[in-house]
């Protein structure tokens, strides 16, 4: 073959890959992404079998342990809608009744189902200036 | 002395507008009074950011608590190593220590440089005059470190527990030293592209800035990988979290800059890649900053809601532009030297293996930036997690181990399928060993994966071990030395090959102890009450007893109260040994929770307990369920509310003992994760022949010296009168 024609040959192949894995990239990005959500969304609109990423704060006085499984519930920041949510696996250390928390998982019969080892909380407040603030609240 | 502090910023950022300005104006005007000049105000700025660090320093050794910083960061009774380190744990602080490493860096690198590179070095001083002004602009203008307070409380607000960690203390620095020390080959490349002095020359005098860059940010990143294993109370060493991505994206560019400058100092090649690596790079630095500062992404190290994100993105968008715009502006002086010959050549697989690096990082970066993308094209956030992060990286990480086993042997220009057969017939075959091996010895058939890293793995260790052999064998029939003597003496010659091999061998030590960790890893969580005994990977695990100890914790974080457990795990072959998790308690400044009561209920941090081992890591973590202490605790803040400190801490001790007495079944986590050590191990090699090949050699000692001798010839037969 002559040179120029492998050249461009290889810039095709090359081209090919980058549109292969660009591709792979976002098919998978969109197909296996978790919606983040509030609670207010999650009881208006969950359809069953989808994955969201719960985002609220830990009501007070709501927080039991039942075996190995943590139940809490998790309200919108502005109070209106609550969620109870099932949770197995490592609490962080700052979890906390009050704390902004993250949590993965699916509804089932009105309970937010937590993946394991999902939870996930927001800087602990005494360590910033914005929260500091609001401690009050 | 908080003024002296702020006056020290205002002259540092008139300094690096004046260092940026003299050198321009010099170099244009053909002035060399004033790009020596330019070049000073560098190490004056140096000199200033390091009596800011010194002023805030004293503050935190002091605890005076009229400095903002020191008052929302540190403690009295916080340990004096953690007061030392408390500076990099607030935006502002860490403001002033990325300007500090700045200023020392540029000052470090401008110094080597001040006899060559006249034509570079004044713009270069230019850029990292205005990178610095930009943090300095940040300090003064917006985040000031040395803010004080009117009223200053009687106590601080204490440093962080979770950030009480030696390893945590170091990881900033490092991660910040890495990020810094890429501005210098940016700044280079920048100064290369103005004057249009395109060669290798700029690479030369800033590779080893490169490479010490690249080795403090990857410990950086190892550090913060063994924080979060032994510290964070989850038992793992990575999560994909943004920040973590953050760190590891200007590494992985960094390590394609590393490799494909190479091809343009051998042939003249990749000159346009490797101005856009070192461009993506360091602006892959400042996004990191950026990101652990901004809190734009949820992420657990969001430890502050930042006030100067809009400035970062403006910063960083000006980089971004001003960059490109330059880049295409000197397209034609940037042509290569040479075309590829053949596809079996080192320099196809050099580019191949930087593509994969490249590759690597962005998926990464889709993955972090993520949300940010699906709300845009969507409307709604979504994230993608870990699996995703796993699924995607997982084969390019493969395709990368492969390539590390055959770039090495692969000449130069291009190699005769003989010279292939010769170069990879012993390799291969401890391949394939290993394959046999890990089937026979091991439960690998079950991973698939995990076990085509670890025959890739084994071709990479034989290529190395091949490499050394030859070399050494080589040096033997010339100068007949004993075999220690040859390897030492070839090492020392060629620093920076033998020191890459050395590092590849770390690397794959490190992807061994990841697949293995990853993919054999057992986890258990239990409850259990004193007495109670489970399995776990190949341990009986009892729990013997609960502990309840004051002031008395082991890592020396300054926890008032630890509870714990003392657990005996006995392995398949019937050896015992105790593991001693806890949780340490510290107390809060929230009045709400009584005077006894905020002991118990502030922040809490699980210190692990670790069997480490060669073969597998026994890890165990405990949560100790302290809620039937609530009762006397409330009894306790009415009753002792009012009392003298020595009575409260006689009743805590009561309470305490009270845990250790009749504890309730506590939580515990139980890890048996085979291999994981081999990260550790693996990241130590990498260190070690990054060392060595940063090391100057004795034969670039005495090319600086001899360049410098014939500068000084050239001044002296220039002042000459003639």
């Amino acid at each position: 073959m002559d040179p120029s024609r492998k050249r461009t040959l290889r810039l095709v192949v090359a081209l090919g890959a980058a549109l292969i894995l660009a591709g792979a990239l976002i098919y998978t990005s969109f197909s296996a992404s978790t919606e983040a959500s509030t609670p207010s969304q999650v009881v208006a609109s969950a359809e069953p079998g989808r994955s969201y990423e719960l985002t609220g704060k830990v009501a007070r006085q709501s927080v039991a342990r039942d075996d190995d499984r943590l139940r809490f519930v998790i309200r919108d920041r502005d109070g209106k809608a609550a969620v109870p949510v099932s949770y197995e696996g490592v609490v962080p250390d700052p979890f906390r009744e009050g704390r902004e928390v993250i949590v993965s998982g699916e509804m089932k019969n009105g309970t937010f189902v937590a993946e394991r080892d999902s939870l996930v909380t927001k800087c602990p407040s005494k360590f910033t200036k914005e929260q500091t603030v609001n401690r009050g609240t | 002395m908080a003024g002296i502090g702020s006056a020290c910023l205002f002259a540092g950022l008139l300094t690096a507008v004046y260092a940026a300005g003299a050198s321009l104006y010099g170099v244009r005007a053909g002035n060399a009074a004033f790009v020596i000049s330019g070049r000073r105000a560098i190490y004056c700025l140096a000199a200033l950011m390091l009596g800011a660090t010194a002023v805030l320093q004293s503050a935190f050794l002091r605890s005076d608590f009229s400095y903002a910083l020191v008052a929302e960061g540190s403690s009295t009774d916080t340990p004096t190593f953690y007061k030392v380190t408390a500076m990099w744990a607030t935006q502002d602080g860490s403001l002033l220590l990325w300007a500090l490493l700045l200023s020392l860096f540029a000052s470090a690198v401008l110094f080597l440089t001040r006899r060559s590179l006249r034509g570079i070095a004044p713009y270069a001083t230019a850029v990292l005059a205005i990178v610095a002004g930009f943090f300095l602009l940040l300090m003064v203008g917006w985040e000031n470190p040395f803010g004080t307070l009117a009223n200053p409380p009687a106590e601080g607000g204490g440093l962080n527990p979770l950030l009480r960690h030696p390893a945590m203390m170091i990881h900033p620095p490092m991660l910040y030293t890495g990020y810094v020390g890429f501005s210098i080959p940016f700044a280079f490349a920048v100064g290369a592209l103005i004057t249009r002095n395109t060669g290798a020359d700029w690479i030369r005098a800033t590779r080893r800035f490169a490479l010490v860059a690249w080795t403090f940010l990857g410990t950086g990143i190892m550090l913060g990988a063994l924080w979060s294993y032994t510290e964070l109370g989850w038992g793992g060493y990575w999560a994909w979290d943004p920040v973590e991505n953050a760190s590891l994206m200007p590494w992985l560019v960094g390590t394609a800059f590393l490799h494909s400058i190479m091809v343009q100092e051998k042939r003249g090649m990749l000159k346009i890649w490797n101005v856009c690596l070192i461009i993506a790079t360091f602006v892959l630095a400042l996004l990191g900053t950026f990101l652990v500062r901004s809190g734009i992404l949820d992420s657990i190290h969001a430890f502050g809601a930042s006030t100067i994100g809009v400035q970062f993105l403006v910063f960083i968008a000006l980089v971004v532009v001003g960059s490109t715009a330059l880049v295409i502006s000197r397209l034609p002086y940037l042509r290569s030297e040479a075309r590829l010959d053949s596809l079996l050549s080192r320099e196809a697989f050099f580019l191949l293996n930087n593509l994969v690096l490249v590759a690597l990082c962005l998926v990464i970066f889709w993955g972090t930036f993520f949300p940010l993308i699906s709300e845009a094209v969507t409307g709604t956030e979504a994230s993608v997690g870990p699996p995703w992060f796993n699924r995607l990286t997982t084969p390019l990480a493969l395709v990368l181990v492969l390539l590390m086993a055959i770039g090495p042997v692969v000449s130069w220009r291009r190699i005769s399928p003989a010279g292939l057969l010769r170069a990879f017939m012993w390799p291969v075959l401890g391949a394939l060993l290993t394959l046999l091996v890990a089937l026979a010895l091991t439960p690998a058939g079950e991973r698939p994966l995990a076990l085509l890293m670890s025959c890739f793995a084994a071709l990479v260790l034989a290529v190395v071990v091949q490499e050394f052999w030859r070399g050494a064998s080589a040096r033997r029939t010339i100068s007949g030395d004993p075999w220690p003597r040859a390897l030492s003496r070839l090492v020392a010659r060629n620093r920076r090959r033998y020191g890459g091999y050395i590092a590849h061998a770390g690397i794959v030590v490190l992807f061994l102890g990841v697949a293995g960790s990853s993919a054999f890893l057992e986890q258990r969580d239990v409850r259990l009450s004193p007495g109670d005994t489970f399995k776990s990977g190949g341990y009986d695990i009892t729990y013997e007893r609960a502990t309840a100890t004051l002031g008395e914790d082991r890592a020396g974080s300054g926890a008032p109260i630890t509870f714990g457990a003392v657990l005996r795990a006995r392995d398949e072959d019937g050896k015992t040994f105790t593991l001693r998790p806890s949780r340490n308690f510290y107390p809060t400044q929230d009045a709400s929770k009584g005077a006894i009561g905020r002991f118990f209920e502030g922040e809490a941090t699980s210190e692990v307990d670790v069997r480490w081992g060669l073969r597998r890591d026994l890890w165990t973590a405990i949560r100790p369920d302290i809620s039937a202490l609530e009762g006397p605790i409330r009894e306790a803040n009415a009753k002792f509310g009012n009392s003298s400190g020595d009575v409260q801490a006689l009743v805590i001790a009561a309470l305490a003992e009270r845990y250790r007495r009749d504890p309730a079944p506590a939580t515990f986590r139980a890890i048996v994760s085979p291999l994981v050590s081999w990260i550790w191990i693996g990241g130590g090699i990498v260190l070690l022949g990054a060392l060595i090949a940063a090391w100057p050699s004795p034969e670039a000692r005495l090319r600086r010296v001899r360049s410098l001798y014939s500068a000084r010839l050239g001044r002296d037969l220039r002042a000459e009168p003639s």
